[in-house]
């Protein structure tokens, strides 16, 4: 680790002035920037340690009956919380390990982005909307490929809003070594269609299987998917498996989801 | 009744108290004033010249003391290897130099090229960022086929090829062996890998040394197996200080499996660099650098073929494998793929013809050498999966062609130059069949293709040599060290007793087990007893713990010890009570004498010894403290069979381990509970093998799996709960304890189970496969299930 200076803000408006100083980066809960600085990989001058700032914090549902859920919320407060959204709740509990859940926060993951990560398929398929200090920012827009994201410099967080589908189910199959989702499919059915977003699989990052939806929002059974081929270009190939498994296996987390999600 | 105390007690463990409430006393924990810290700037590519290090720039940063280069050990020793394989053709193996600071060229990805002595550690590190190095790179060779070939790169320019060794064993058994072959009813044949594993000790290794500028001794505290081995090769090969002026510590150790059997370059600089400074210096492992620095383990890859006659006896097996070596030839690294493997081949079976063949290679990876095992998995693996490959072939039951080939009559000696001395493998393989409850498989099998699963069953045996071993033998096997065990019994006045073993325990549980054997032997409470290990300054010379060897080996010379104690207090004991010594009975702690109701207690008998106020002094000395070396005559052989049920996953090639049963033959045992213990670690340790862990370099020699994001380790999820038994017992004939070894049986019998089981279980849902290569992950499952 190389040597840093750390401000522990507590409000929002700190952070974000904290923010302003050059080199300054935020911290959520660290669960990867912290291993990063340790393999001096990462050498920012200064750290906004954004853990003290209880603002960010916290689930509520809103008028229009959206869940949300404050940026510097850990998975486990997510966990055991996010009862409306039985499914985001049990995709939060299956993060990590516990130690992962009690400092990792979703703000920290989604701007993280990391393209085996559980949260962004969950906010892709849920239709959400990442608020910011700046902005209200659509899940369409919000993710751009792996580790990038629409996020400006310095921008901030504050609140994830889940619209609360009438059924839901996130099915992860793990890499065998990191517990990563080497294909993780997070389906969500809504009176509008279905979504269907996918993580761990593609070289683009998270990204809704759009053929899929079209078919489920016609029949919502592991059926309504046979005949579709997904390809595995693109998808990512590596140690753990080829671009045909990932894509296989899209295909059926797909449909254990639909059938989980009933 | 199961005892409360003494030999076949499960006796809970005493050394759990310090190590799972924090107290345990690691080499970490050791801070001495004044320290300085290491840090090893590695390479970062598997092969080039090291055109120049220039080190002036870090020199000037801020806490640095000094900045050792290759050119720094110019004048002393690389580190040695203990084992000198003689090839085929009569000629020694090829043995390059290997520098404790890289010279001249890197041969792989964390190899060190210099080191950086600072104030603190962060110091160091930053330092050697500073450092400029002018590396041009070479081609890698990472494969061993490849490396064998014409042209290939050479790992050690001054070597002829990157082969160390051809070793065929035994030479002579070859003609025998083809012909057995050319006549033979059926032929099986495999071709396999046996995946490369990294040991991955909860504790990484450590090193502090530390020099008396008063006295000029030095001190090496280290996480170590066998410092006594460490002293001797350090000391002699490397830095050349003699065994009076090194001492070298090894406290708790947390794990080794192998890994800390061997003599490191850290070790040595460390010792080295604390004379220099005259400041103690510390190197504390990171997990990244143990990846690319502790020695590595199996990376073979075989041919095996078994030839049966009609009536499907095994009629000759022979195999061709290469065995990497990595870069350098680490401490025992020769002695694996050769004596520890090809003397193994005959299995639990009466094949009359077998012949082993071995091509050692050097590539650019990591060193690789002794895992929890050695060369004894990999003979299994290879053997139960070509039987079983043969039985499907044969369309006939694999336990029943097991059975058929079993060796029934003792002492056997094999063809591949080994006497077991007994065994029942009819009798294993009984427990087995009730414990695995294989009855029931057909009905388990039914209900998991009920829920859409592919259910498989995994059987095989397993033998190993353990307790190693005679000296002598070894000796003319290559060995460069002797491999016997010593221990002294020093007794206390009040009666207490100090037991300073060559052993060392890194887990094992010595301190529990050791101390149950004295107080069996001398009828007190074992608390009386205390276990001192690791510390060359108050133990004998010992070989240290690996090899299964420690209760057949140490604790055979602490019994022989302490047969001297008891035979010298008896003669006390007749003094004491006016009796002659014959007529004395040592029994719960008391001395009698026989047909009367005279008796001293243990206490008075050591107190006299101590306190000679009335004690035969013209014939006996005062004191109570004795020293034995225990040399074994033989090996000794635990076998068993093992049952392995898994599930498949049709849809995603996921393993899961169902059931997993392990019926062993130790022969005597001292602590069934820890007993178990080991065999638990042992088969977690298989399954890792067999479905999870895998090293993985590119080819240009890049370590792919450098962390666990990519490196796969078992959890507890993993493995299920085991059924163990080791009620089979026919024990070792030739040491005193009758005990065999414990330690490696479950890393050995079960990975050849579980892979087994999967294949069983794809064919049970109609899929051709014959073979797939661990790890045996989902993703390999998958793609072989596509055809």
């Amino acid at each position: 680790m190389y040597a840093f200076e750390i401000d522990r803000p507590t409000t929002l408006a700190d952070a974000i002035k904290a923010l302003g100083a050059e080199d300054a980066q935020a911290l959520g809960g660290g669960q990867t920037l912290i291993p990063s600085l340790k393999q001096r990989l990462a050498s920012p001058a200064r750290l906004v340690c954004l853990s003290g700032v209880a603002e960010i914090k916290g689930i509520r549902t809103a008028d229009d009956g959206a869940l949300c859920i404050g940026g510097g919320t850990t998975h486990a407060d997510v966990a055991a919380g996010a009862g409306a959204y039985p499914a985001l709740a049990a995709l939060a509990a299956n993060i990590g390990d516990p130690a992962v859940r009690n400092r990792g926060t979703i703000g920290g993951s989604l701007a993280n982005n990391d393209p085996s990560a559980c949260y962004p398929a969950a906010v892709l398929a849920s239709g959400a909307t990442v608020v910011t200090n700046t902005r209200q920012i659509a899940a369409d827009d919000f993710f751009d490929g792996m580790f990038a994201t629409a996020l400006e410099e310095g921008e901030i967080i504050t609140e994830v809003r889940f619209p609360v589908p009438e059924a839901a189910s996130y099915q992860k199959f793990e890499q065998p070594a990191s517990r990563f989702a080497l294909v993780g499919v997070f389906v969500a059915k809504y009176a509008t269609g279905v979504r269907v977003a996918v993580t761990g699989a593609s070289e683009g990052g998270v990204f809704r299987w759009s053929e899929a939806e079209a078919a489920l929002t016609s029949s919502f059974t592991p059926e309504a998917l046979d005949g579709l081929v997904l390809s595995g270009d693109g998808m990512i190939a590596d140690l753990h498996g080829s671009g045909a498994y990932r894509a296989h296996l899209v295909d059926v987390m797909t449909r254990r989801a639909v059938a989980a999600a009933g | 009744m199961p005892k409360d105390g003494g030999i076949g007690a499960s006796t809970r463990r005493r050394e759990d108290v310090r190590f799972l409430t924090g107290n345990g006393h690691y080499t970490d924990d050791i801070n001495l004033r004044g320290q300085a810290y290491v840090h090893f700037l590695r390479s970062d590519v598997a092969h080039g010249r090291l055109r120049s290090v220039d080190t002036s720039a870090a020199e000037a940063m801020p806490g640095v003391l000094r900045i050792f280069t290759g050119k720094d050990f110019e004048a002393v020793g690389g580190v040695p290897c203990g084992w000198q394989v003689t090839d085929r053709f009569g000629q020694p193996m090829q043995e390059p130099k290997h520098p404790v600071l890289a010279h001249g060229k890197v041969r792989h990805v964390g190899d060190p090229i210099a080191a950086v002595v600072a104030e603190t550690r962060e110091q160091a590190r930053d330092a050697a960022e500073a450092i400029e190095l002018d590396i041009e790179e070479l081609p890698a060779v990472v494969d061993m086929k490849a490396a064998l070939k014409d042209g290939a790169p050479k790992v050690h320019d001054e070597l002829t090829s990157n082969l160390c060794y051809d070793w065929g064993f035994v030479e002579e058994n070859k003609s025998a062996v083809d012909e057995a072959f050319a006549k033979a009813a059926h032929v099986t044949t495999l071709e396999l890998v046996n995946n490369r594993l990294i040991a991955n000790p909860m504790e990484p290794r450590v090193a502090v040394g530390d020099y008396n500028r008063s006295t000029g001794d030095s001190t090496l505290y280290t996480t170590s197996q066998n410092p006594h081995v460490i002293r001797l090769l350090m000391g002699a090969f490397v830095l050349g200080i003699p065994e009076h002026k090194l001492r070298v510590v090894a406290p708790d150790v947390g794990g080794g499996f192998g890994s800390k059997i061997f003599h490191y370059a850290e070790e040595a600089f460390c010792t080295f660099a604390a004379k220099a400074l005259n400041r103690p210096v510390k190197w504390t492992s990171s997990r990244s650098e143990a990846f690319m620095s502790d020695a590595h383990g199996r990376d073979h890859v075989t041919k095996i073929e078994l030839a049966l006659d009609k009536d499907n006896n095994f009629t000759a097996i022979r195999t061709e494998t290469y065995a990497n070596m990595g870069a350098y030839l680490s401490t025992f690294a020769p002695s694996v793929p050769t004596w520890l493997h090809g003397t193994l081949m005959a299995g639990n079976y009466k094949t009359p013809h077998i012949y082993v063949n071995v091509k050692a290679v050097f590539t650019n990876t990591v060193p690789v050498d002794a895992y929890r095992g050695a060369g004894r998995p990999e003979a299994t693996y290879q053997l139960e999966r070509v039987i079983d490959k043969a039985a499907h072939e044969l369309g006939v039951d694999p336990i029943a062609l097991r059975r058929q080939n079993f060796i029934t009559e003792f002492p056997y000696a094999t063809p591949v130059a080994v006497e077991y001395d007994t065994g029942d493998y009819h009798a294993t393989m009984d427990k087995l069949e009730e414990i695995a409850d294989l009855k029931g498989f057909a009905a388990r099998r039914k209900e998991s293709e009920a829920r859409g699963r592919l259910r498989g069953l995994g059987i095989n045996c397993y033998i190993e040599a353990c307790g190693i071993a005679p000296s002598n033998l070894v000796g003319q096997l290559g060995a460069r060290a002797g491999l016997y065990e010593s221990a002294t019994v020093r007794v206390n006045a009040t009666g207490g007793l100090v037991v300073m073993t060559g052993s060392h325990s890194h887990g094992q549980g010595h301190e529990t087990s050791f101390a149950q054997v004295i107080s069996e032997m001398i009828g007190i409470d074992a608390d009386m007893v205390e276990i001192v290990h690791g510390d060359t300054a108050n133990t004998p010379m010992g070989m240290g713990t690996y090899g299964s060897r420690s209760l057949a080996v140490g604790g055979s010379a602490m019994v022989r010890a302490t047969e001297k104690i008891i035979n010298k207090a008896k003669k006390i004991a007749a003094h004491l009570m006016e009796a002659a010594e014959g007529d004395i009975e040592l029994k719960d702690g008391r001395f009698s004498v026989a047909g009367t109701d005279k008796s001293v207690a243990w206490g008075d008998v050591t107190l006299a010894a101590y306190v000679p106020h009335n004690y035969p002094l013209a014939d006996l000395e005062p004191g109570l403290e004795e020293t034995a070396f225990y040399d074994p005559a033989n090996f000794t052989y635990p076998a068993g069979a093992y049952a392995c049920e898994v599930e498949v996953d049709p849809d995603t090639g996921r393993v899961t381990i169902e059931r997993f049963a392990a019926a062993d033959d130790f022969g005597n045992v001292v602590n069934p509970m820890i007993v178990s213990g080991q065999v638990h670690g042992g088969i977690g340790q298989g399954i890792g093998q067999a479905l999870l862990e895998a090293c993985a370099y590119d080819e240009n020699g890049q370590l792919l799996t450098g962390s666990y994001m990519d490196y796969a380790m078992p959890r507890a999820a993993d493995v299920p709960f085991y059924r163990v038994d080791h009620s089979c017992q026919t024990p070792c004939t030739h040491n005193p304890l009758g005990v065999k070894g414990c330690g490696e049986a479950g890393a050995i019998g079960s990975p050849p189970a579980v892979v087994n089981a999967v294949i069983d279980a794809l064919q049970s849902g109609g899929h051709d496969i014959a073979h797939i290569d661990m790890p045996l992950s989902p993703s390999r499952v998958w793609q072989a299930m596509q055809g």
